[in-house]
């Protein structure tokens, strides 16, 4: 297993290089110049070759890249065009806030998307499943940043329970420990603090996990209904084995081991929706920031934060994999290449 | 019908009896299972009036004539933010435009980019897949690899550095979404071929000595037609989703068109004074996307021969 | 008497009609007794063991008649009621043993669910119980065993897991669903084997379905010949293979390749294909594929007769020719 687990470490190598590859790329290669944005439009020749010379824009691409690769594996991933910050702080101060929304909203996700999968295959073709697959059919068709935009008319406009934007109360904010609010206030013990970070996080949590609820309602329904028909159900049943523990020991226990992978997909399609939450609740992560900077082609920026998004994508779906072995005794690594 | 001795369950006659003979092609098989589902049925309904809207706001437009209840473009500020009444079903918008116009407007860009962007995705998805999954080997590790890149980046966020190293615009747009969802449509193909690959009839006509790319598109492509049908109109809502993500953080479509997106886009500033002009393209693009996923979710279950039978 | 089954019928209702997969059957199982049902498949004998356990999934329903067993009837009762009988008193054993068994929980655990299910015992003493059981059906070094999960076992080793754990907690009767289809023809013979042991050493009934009638002439005691949902034939074992009465039964038995045959004779086959159940003939269902086909036979369905003891649906049969049957 833990062979398994080296190797697939090593095979992230290649695909991350891929990444920056790809980014380096489309932001080097074949946007714009930046120089124009960063200095605006008055600059003159001269300042724009200065700054060019300055961050290495000049040099020839292979070179760039070169530069760019050696100083990311010594974990130097430059610094912003704007801020002159190191790229790595800047998106250090940013991801917390990330983390703690997609968090969040995957474990929302989870619980109810699982919660009504289960349940509607159970209760197969009943009013619940027939509403709960209508739920999931639109929660699958609305724009998130259109439910973000519903949630706050009817919340925070007009029944003024919940905040429509930021993390947290100025005037509440926890130190910084972990970066993540809900756990700071809660090292503080600073119940004030932690429930203004949850009411905060109520809405942007919930408008981002809807769609991912919607995949993982729909696939645990499909995944419980095709258990429901095995073998072994049937075999369970013919013990004499309750209805009710059947569906939980034994159809569950199979039917879920798919769902571990939905999830796991689904937190890289959170990672992309966080950009389009977090800009309409003007949530201070790296989604929204990294918006900004695509538009005003701060590159080291970019690309780093790309990276840095790809990595922890695929070490998500690495521990998918080894979660996976772990519930399905069938799967042996030491046979399989990944 | 075949007779099953070593099953022993009787459902199979049951089953085999529910399904009585099957038609020719594929596709037709389909259609046939589709007109039986609702939800189909009514997905198609609402993508063929979208599509009429679509084509009369079109060729009026060509005509240079007016059948919107007024012009989508025309900005009379004296106008501006009037709530949804008898004259402006939808209210008008922060520039005195009328809603309902602009709404019914941007239902030409939406389908165009939808289908437009799936196009470009599932030619060269296709392509690739095909040749990856039929030639195998190091062309197929290197094509699978870079897909795999790709689908480690949120599509969202591709799409986004795409359109900023492309510019804005409505050909942008779908050119970037288009690009991102590549790797999907590889996947299915390349999966598909390898498990078709091995049939005897694949094997037969290699033997006779038919050439490559003939065995891909006569005898291989269509026996995975009808998958393809389907995730090219799921492909389409995500399609529709993308468009109007990228308009709504202002990089798609660019005034004075009207895309949903950016209308909403657009519009977030008076999310508290004007909720309506937030509500309704919304709503469009809600319905949009359900369209399709509802003809989607029919096809696939038409294509499943599990569903058939339940 | 242990299991009296009375006019069952058992219907799946589908959207182009109903289906009458068990149709007006009527049987019974005598304590310590082997019964076979032998059919092809579509003859309502998987449908016939499912009806009996209680196990008929959507869209499947027992349509009328009775099940008793030691004088209660199990179609009036509930789920719950049910579940304190099977796996108890009643328990089954399926075709597939690949797919029979859970494939994520060790196979001690499955057995000890059955045993914990309806004792009120320990863990441990379950645990020696499950380990005893399986040394029993013959699973070598049993304590080690327990720990595999399914997937590491055989066919065979899986069949007689499935058996251990349906005679876990000694029930009165095992209903054994094709025990040996799915399985190697020297496997098959051992699990037969093993069956027969067992019914021996917990002096239990067995109702055996099958559609081999090889496995029938080694087993059973006696037997039950299905044909689309209906009874066409009942004997014991020796007379339905000495003297078989339905052209059905006549059929079958002539197509089974004899080793010691030296004629040069092809095998016999019954010509055409089991009906439609959607579409079945009038008359006798058997009629359309029947060499001994007669006029009477394609308008109506001849009632099941005993003639000395063997029961028989034909109307060659019918009683005018009873003198000449025992002529003959």
């Amino acid at each position: 297993m833990l062979k398994y687990i080296f190797k697939r470490i090593l095979m992230l190598i290649p695909v991350l290089i891929g990444v920056s590859i790809i980014v380096f790329l489309i932001m080097r290669v074949f946007s714009p110049d930046p120089a124009p944005i960063v200095l605006g439009q008055h600059a003159t020749q001269t300042a724009v070759e200065v700054w060019r010379q300055a961050n290495g824009l000049n040099d020839p691409i292979f070179l760039q890249y070169y530069h760019f690769i050696t100083g990311a594996l010594t974990g130097d991933l430059g610094t912003s065009f704007y801020t002159k910050m190191p790229v790595l702080k800047e998106i250090f101060s940013r991801f917390p806030a990330t983390i703690e929304l997609a968090v969040v909203a995957i474990m929302l996700a989870s619980i109810f998307g699982i919660l009504i999968g289960v349940v509607s295959a159970v209760k197969k073709n009943s009013i619940f499943d027939n509403a709960g697959m209508l739920l999931a059919l639109v929660g699958v068709s609305m724009p998130i940043f259109w439910l973000g935009i519903l949630l706050i008319i009817f919340f925070s406009g007009t029944l003024h329970w919940l905040p429509s934007s930021g993390r947290i109360n100025p005037m509440l904010q926890p130190g910084s420990v972990t970066g993540f609010y809900l756990i700071d206030s809660l090292i503080a013990g600073n119940m004030d603090a932690f429930g203004d970070a949850l009411r905060h996080l109520v809405l942007p949590a919930s408008a981002l996990a809807m769609y991912s609820m919607a995949i993982i309602a729909r696939m645990t329904r499909s995944s419980m209904l095709e258990t429901l028909q095995q073998d072994y159900i049937r075999t369970a049943r013919a013990k004499g084995v309750s209805e009710g523990r059947v569906i939980r020991k034994h159809a569950l226990r199979n039917g879920l081991i798919p769902i571990v992978t939905v999830i796991g997909l689904q937190l890289g399609s959170l990672l992309g929706g966080a950009v389009l939450t977090e800009t309409v609740f003007s949530w201070p992560g790296i989604g929204s920031y990294t918006v900004a900077c695509i538009l005003k082609s701060d590159f080291p920026v970019v690309q780093g934060v790309v990276l840095l998004i790809a990595f922890v994508f695929v070490l998500v779906n690495l521990l998918v994999d080894v979660i996976y072995a772990f519930l399905d005794p069938r799967i042996k690594y030491s046979k399989k290449e990944g | 019908m075949v007779k099953d001795v070593s099953s022993n369950s009787d459902e199979n006659l049951i089953q085999a009896a529910e399904y009585v003979e099957k038609p020719e092609s594929q596709l037709k098989e389909m259609w046939e299972t589709l007109k039986q589902n609702k939800a189909a049925v009514v997905g198609l309904f609402i993508i063929a009036l979208l599509a009429l809207i679509a084509l009369a706001v079109w060729g009026s437009e060509l005509l240079g004539k007016q059948i919107l209840p007024y012009d989508p473009n025309y900005s009379d500020m004296t106008k501006s933010f009037i709530w949804p009444n008898a004259e402006h079903w939808f209210g008008t918008d922060q520039l005195g435009r009328d809603m309902l116009s602009r709404i019914l407007d941007g239902t030409k860009i939406s389908l165009f980019v939808g289908v437009a962007a799936v196009a470009i995705s599932l030619s060269i998805g296709v392509m690739l897949g095909a040749i990856a999954g039929y030639r195998g080997g190091k062309t197929d590790a290197f094509i699978m690899r870079v897909m795999d890149v790709m689908l480690s980046i949120p599509s969202i966020l591709l799409a986004i550095a795409f359109m900023a190293a492309l510019g804005k615009g409505l050909d942008k747009a779908v050119i970037a979404i288009g690009l991102v969802s590549i790797p999907e449509y590889a996947r299915i193909v390349r999966g598909s071929i390898l498990s078709v690959k091995e049939n005897d009839y694949v094997q037969a006509a290699k033997v006779i000595g038919n050439k490559d790319s003939r065995i891909i598109f006569k005898h291989i492509l269509p026996n995975i037609i009808s998958l393809i049908v389907v995730r090219a109109t799921l492909g389409i809502s995500t399609a529709v989703l993308d468009t109007a993500a990228l308009g709504f953080l202002g990089l798609g479509v660019q005034p004075p068109y009207a895309e949903w997106g950016d209308m909403l886009g657009r519009a977030r500033g008076f999310i508290f004074t004007a909720p309506y002009t937030l509500i309704f393209p919304g709503i469009a693009i809600t319905i949009i996307v359900l369209a399709f996923n509802l003809l989607g979710d029919g096809l696939r279950d038409a294509l499943d021969p599990k569903s058939r039978i339940k | 008497m242990l299991l009296e089954v009375k006019n069952l019928r058992t219907e799946f209702k589908l959207k182009r009609g109903t289906v009458r997969a068990v149709d007006d059957i009527s049987f019974t199982i005598d304590k310590g007794e082997i019964l076979a049902i032998v059919g092809e498949s579509g003859s309502g004998k998987s449908v016939t063991s499912l009806s009996i356990m209680g196990l008929l999934q959507k869209p499947g329903r027992i349509a009328g008649g009775e099940i008793s067993f030691k004088s209660q009837d199990l179609n009036k009762m509930s789920q719950k009621e049910l579940q304190k009988i099977r796996g108890n008193q009643i328990s089954m054993i399926f075709q597939e043993p690949m797919t029979s068994l859970n494939p994520v929980w060790r196979i001690k655990d499955q057995i000890m669910e059955n045993i914990m299910t309806h004792m009120k015992i320990s863990k441990k003493e379950a645990l020696a119980r499950t380990i005893e059981m399986l040394d029993t059906v013959g699973i070598p070094s049993p304590a080690e065993r327990a720990n595999d999960y399914p997937h590491q076992m055989s066919g065979g080793m899986r069949q007689r897991v499935m058996t251990a754990m349906a005679l876990s907690c000694e029930p009165e009767l095992l209903i054994a669903d094709e025990p040996t289809t799915a399985l190697d023809v020297t496997i098959q013979a051992q699990i037969l084997e093993l069956l027969y042991q067992m019914r021996e050493k917990f002096h239990m009934a067995v109702l055996l379905i099958t559609h081999d009638l090889g496995v029938v002439s080694e087993a059973a005691d006696r037997v039950i010949v299905m044909y689309c949902g209906k009874i066409v034939e009942e004997a014991d074992v020796k007379s339905l293979f000495s003297q078989p009465l339905h052209p059905y039964t006549v059929g079958l038995l002539q197509s089974i390749p004899q080793i010691d045959d030296e004629s040069d004779q092809r095998l016999y086959m019954i010509k055409g294909m089991v009906p439609n159940p959607l579409n079945m003939p009038p008359g006798c269902y058997f009629s359309d594929r029947c060499d001994s086909c007669m006029e009477r036979c394609t308008q109506e369905m001849p009632e099941l007769q005993e003639i000395n003891g063997h029961k028989v649906r034909c109307f060659l049969y019918d009683k005018a020719k009873e003198g000449e049957l025992s002529a003959k």
